[in-house]
Order: C-alpha cells, then structure tokens, then sequence
C-alpha cells in the first residue's frame, strides 16, 4: 500500500490555499425542477469532506455547480476566491468521474488518459513537454499503475481503472479533486489504497469532496461531511455531524437500520447497543453514539 | 506478351487522361479523408444515424438551390437548420420518442427534395442528388466542395485533441477549461458542411457509409485514438480516390464503388484485425482451451 503512497515533496504545496465557499447555491434547471435551495457550507484546505444523501439529494447537481456545468439559479460557487469559470481556467479543479460515466471501449490507452489532465497547462494544440511528460509518469508511479500504461483502459480491472482516473486528477495538480463514488466497483486492498493516496494530498493541503453512498468508510478518512437532502442539512467537522439523528434525517426510511441492543447481548450493566446502518454498501456501525473506526495504518 | 502489358497498361491509364476523371478522382478523395476524420468521432458516440439524417434532410434545399441558382451550400445550410428547428419543436410538443421523431423529419424532407425535383425535373436530377454525380460535376460546384473540405479539415486538425477529450470525458473537459458546449457545436457544423459536399461524391444514400465506415474499420486496428484518424482518413483517401477511378470502367455509380470498397476494407479487418478481429478471438479461445487441457 505503501508503493502507492510514496513520499510528497510537498514543499510547492504547502502554499496551496484551495477552499470551496457555496453561499445560499439554488439551482433550478431549465424543466422546473428545482435540485438544491438554499445550499451553504465552506470548505479550507487540507479537508477531506464527505457529501452524503440519497439518490436525488443534490450531490451531482453541487458537483455540476462547482464544475460550471449548470448556472445557479440564486446565490453562488467561489472556489480559492475565484469564480468557477476563473478557477477552471487555472486548472484548479480535478474531477474524478464514477465509472458508469466512462465509456471503457473509447480507444485511448491509459498514458493518454492521464496525459489528458495536463492539457490544461499546455498551449492551443495541446502538445506534451517533457515537463508534462515526466508529470504522467510521476503521477502514474504514485498510483502504481506504471506497467499499465500502454493498456487500452476497458482492460483493466476496477481498481485499476479508478487509479488510472486518480492519476489524471494527480497530473493536472488541481488543488480542489472531486471524486464522484471513487469506492464503487472496487476491492477491499484498492480502497485502502486510495484511502491511503486521499490522505497524502490532504497533508499537502488540497481539498477533497467525495460523493459517496458508502457511508461505513466515512469515519475513515473524511474529516468533514456535508449531508444532503435538496438543501444541506448539516454541514461540518464528521463527528459532530455524521451522527444516527442527523443521518436519519438525510435518509428518511431509505437507511437500514439494524439495532444489536445491550442487553438482550449481554448480562452487564452496559447498556449501549450496536446500530449498523447502511444504504447498499459498507454499512455504518455505532456503538453507543461513537463511530467504529477501523485501525489506520499509520496510527493517525 | 509484352505488348498485352502495355495496352493494358495503356488502358489502366485512361482515367488519368481524362480532366473530369482527375477533378472526380482528387474531389473524391479530398471529401473522402474529410468525411472519414469525422466518422472517427460519430462512430464513438451512437451518433452515427444522425449523418444519415442530416444527408436526408438537406436534399429539398439542395433542390430548391438548383431550381433559383443559387450555391448548393446555402440552400444545404437553411435546410439543415428547418430540419434541426423541426425536430426539436416535435420533440418537444409531443411525447414522441427521438428516434421516431428523427425519422419522421429526415423522410419528410427528403420526400419534399424528391418531389421538388420531379416538378423541375429541368434545374435538379433525382439521380445526381440521391447517388451523386462527381464524373459530371460543375465547376463551381468543386470550388464549393473543396473550400468546404479545405475548411474542415484545418480546423479539425487544430482542435482534434479537445474534441477527443469532449467526447470521452465531458467533465474533464470543462474542469480544464474547454468550451465543450462550443466544440460539440462545432462538430455538428462541420458534419453537416462535410455531409453536404459528400452529397456530390456519392449522393444522399451513401453519405451515412462515408462518415461511418471509415472509422469503425480503424476502430477494429488500433486502441490510440490519434492512430485512429490515421488509419480512417488514410481508409477515406483511398478507397474514395480508387472508387472514382474504377467507376470509369463501370460507367457512373461511383458512389456505389467507393462504399463498396470501404466495406470490403470494413470485412477484412473484422476477419483479420491482430487484436480486434474474428479470427484473433478464436485464436485467443484455442489458446486458452489448450492451456485448460
């Protein structure tokens, strides 16, 4: 894991200030609907955040807003300050698509795909320097996916494909990276290892939104979680917010909710009882209110 | 014996004599290579039926411009927009599905095109409209046709990796800066202008073959999109310069002889591409029943 998440030099990034301010963000699209009212939360650098809700609950449509794909109807995006369209010219934002997006049988090889993300930095016809070159390769190495590099990327497994897609979010130094279901389709080892990567960036100070149904990894490595039902129901540091109550809220009857009690398991006076709650992947367990985090590798 | 040779040489060599014969072979070839840059696109995104549609649709203007004299482009252009114009107002005012919707449109106006034409029969051939007619094209129709080519092919050589990038990941594109919404545009434009000149070449039924064979043939050789358009803009050059030239032998249908050359190529390489073709899949499976064994 650890060959995935070599050391940063992160001298150059230490300077990074990436920061994501949605102000009062509605969004009404061109047939009525009306997808987000009323959203705000602030973001600073070093922050992995979490942005949790059903299907439906907004999360693509702040993820559109942020990249500029639709206007807000009211309010406004600021991303380092700038206003979306500044920040995209500066290359600010990295997105990392859900899998189901990608078109797997387009013939393009994964060098080409993570070459994608420095063109950005290059001139009107696009063509690599060295200097971009050596970026590919650097950010291939990171993800260990440099024997892969000359595969047409529908051969890859799905881990594989997810790294490849990190990688070019890795080139393009976009110091805000969102990350659209990045655990979906993958295993156990890669998860972790991305995981792993995800926390390396932080300590060199970009900022992460993750959307994510896999609501057990949250307490993992996001520090932030901004929860969503058509407007943001809470927003903040992932103990205060990520709790049963508020998680119901967001969830209505969607969640399953599965309660071990106290003492129906054991005779003793303790009378916590073990919740586990889940949409359709890694479920979430408390015990008592507090989360059940899994050991991190570096004992952080 | 060796006198069999040169006349058949002599013979082979006829075509080139011939000025209508140099002008339909370098046309030919000149929209060939433009047309199959394009396919290289169409062919990714399902969109290859829209050629077909486009070329169908644009037939009334082209008529309309032959019966007044004016450009075949400029009518090709305003029937291009009537028919976008009219598949979004149904689109939209109905609960039609969009094919169904495209389908009515693009036969409608092909119908409207073929009946104008046998009204005027004078000012416009069914014939040159729906098969082409590149042997006995007009001069100022080539400075139409070249110009439109011309055009095309520098802009997309200037923008192809942002294209590329567009359609295979919309997102990214727009986190790095690119006008997505600009370049798609530009794509339909420059399809339809390269529709329209093909439309000269080999007539509004074989348009379709020309902006999608090409690719999907390249598609089935190579997994690096740049080699991609290589390979398709190579399969367009020739097979559309060579179809020309045979059509001298068979007299007219050159149309019909350059699509059936570019399916020929198109079998082949489903039979015999390295990686991609039948015979390399059952290859693979021996292998691999062997390696059970």
């Amino acid at each position: 894991m650890n060959a995935l998440v070599p050391e940063i030099g992160a001298a150059a990034d230490a300077k990074l200030g990436a920061s994501i301010s949605v102000r009062n963000l509605n969004v009404t699209y061109p047939n009525g609907f009306t997808a987000v009212r009323d959203a705000s939360f602030d973001l600073d650098p070093g922050t992995i955040c979490a942005l949790v809700g059903v299907n439906g609950s907004g999360k693509s449509t702040i993820f559109k807003a942020i990249m500029g794909f639709v206007r807000p109807t009211a309010g406004e995006v600021r991303l380092c300050g700038l206003t979306v369209g500044e920040a995209l010219k500066r290359n600010i934002v990295a997105y990392v698509p859900q899998s189901e997006d990608v078109d797997w049988n387009f013939p393009v090889l994964v060098e080409t795909v993570v070459m994608m993300g420095r063109y950005g930095h290059m001139n009107f016809l696009r063509m690599a320097s060295r200097a971009d070159q050596y970026k590919v390769d650097e950010a291939l190495e990171r993800v260990g996916m440099s024997d892969y590099r000359k595969r047409q990327i529908g051969e890859l497994s799905g881990g594989q494909k997810k790294r490849v897609f990190l990688a070019r979010a890795l080139a393009q130094e976009g110091r805000i990276i969102l990350l659209d279901e990045p655990f979906t389709g993958v295993d156990v080892k890669t998860e972790a290892a991305i995981v792993g990567l995800l926390r390396e960036l932080r300590a060199s100070g970009h900022l992460m939104l993750v959307s994510t149904h896999n609501l057990g990894s949250v307490p993992d490595f996001c520090d932030h979680v901004v929860l969503l039902n058509r407007t943001v129901l809470a927003a903040g540091p992932t103990a205060e917010v990520f709790t049963q109550k508020n998680l119901e809220l967001a969830f209505g009857g969607v969640l399953r909710n599965f309660q071990l009690g106290g003492a129906a398991l054991h005779d003793d006076a303790d009378a916590r009882s073990v919740t586990v709650l889940t949409d359709d992947e890694r479920p979430l367990v408390l015990y008592g209110d507090k989360h059940s985090r899994r050991q991190e590798p570096d004992g952080k | 014996m060796a006198s069999d040779m040169s006349a058949l040489l002599t013979e082979l060599l006829i075509p080139f004599q011939y000025g209508y014969m140099l002008k339909a072979m370098w046309v030919s070839a000149l929209v060939g290579g433009v047309c199959a840059f394009l396919s290289a696109y169409l062919m990714l995104k399902g969109w290859s039926l829209m050629g077909d549609a486009l070329a169908h649709s644009i037939v009334p203007g082209v008529a309309a411009a032959y019966i007044i004299g004016a450009p075949f482009a400029v009518g090709a252009f305003f029937a291009g927009i009537l028919a976008s114009v009219a598949m979004n107002f149904v689109k939209q005012k109905s609960r039609l599905r969009e094919d169904a919707v495209i389908g009515l449109v693009f036969t409608a106006l092909f119908a409207l095109g073929l009946l104008m034409a046998s009204i005027w029969p004078t000012s416009v051939s069914i014939q040159s409209i729906v098969l082409g007619n590149i042997l006995a094209i007009a001069d100022e129709d080539v400075v139409q046709v070249a110009i439109i080519a011309g055009v095309s092919l520098a802009v997309l050589l200037l923008v192809w990796k942002d294209m590329m990038v567009t359609f295979f990941d919309e997102s990214h594109a727009r986190s790095i800066g690119i006008n997505t919404t600009f370049l798609k545009g530009l794509f339909f434009t420059l399809l339809s202008a390269c529709t329209v000149a093909a439309l000269q070449t080999v007539g509004a039924c074989l348009v379709i073959a020309m902006v999608v064979t090409p690719g999907a043939t390249a598609y089935l050789l190579t997994d690096r999109f740049g080699r991609l358009i290589v390979i398709s803009v190579a399969l367009g050059v020739t097979t559309s310069f060579t179809g020309a030239y045979i059509s001298y032998f068979l007299d007219g249908a050159t149309g019909g002889v350059i699509v059936c050359l570019q399916t020929l190529l198109f079998l082949a390489a489903f039979y015999f591409a390295p990686k991609h073709g039948l015979l390399a899949a059952r290859r693979r499976r021996l292998e691999a029943i062997e390696a059970a064994a």
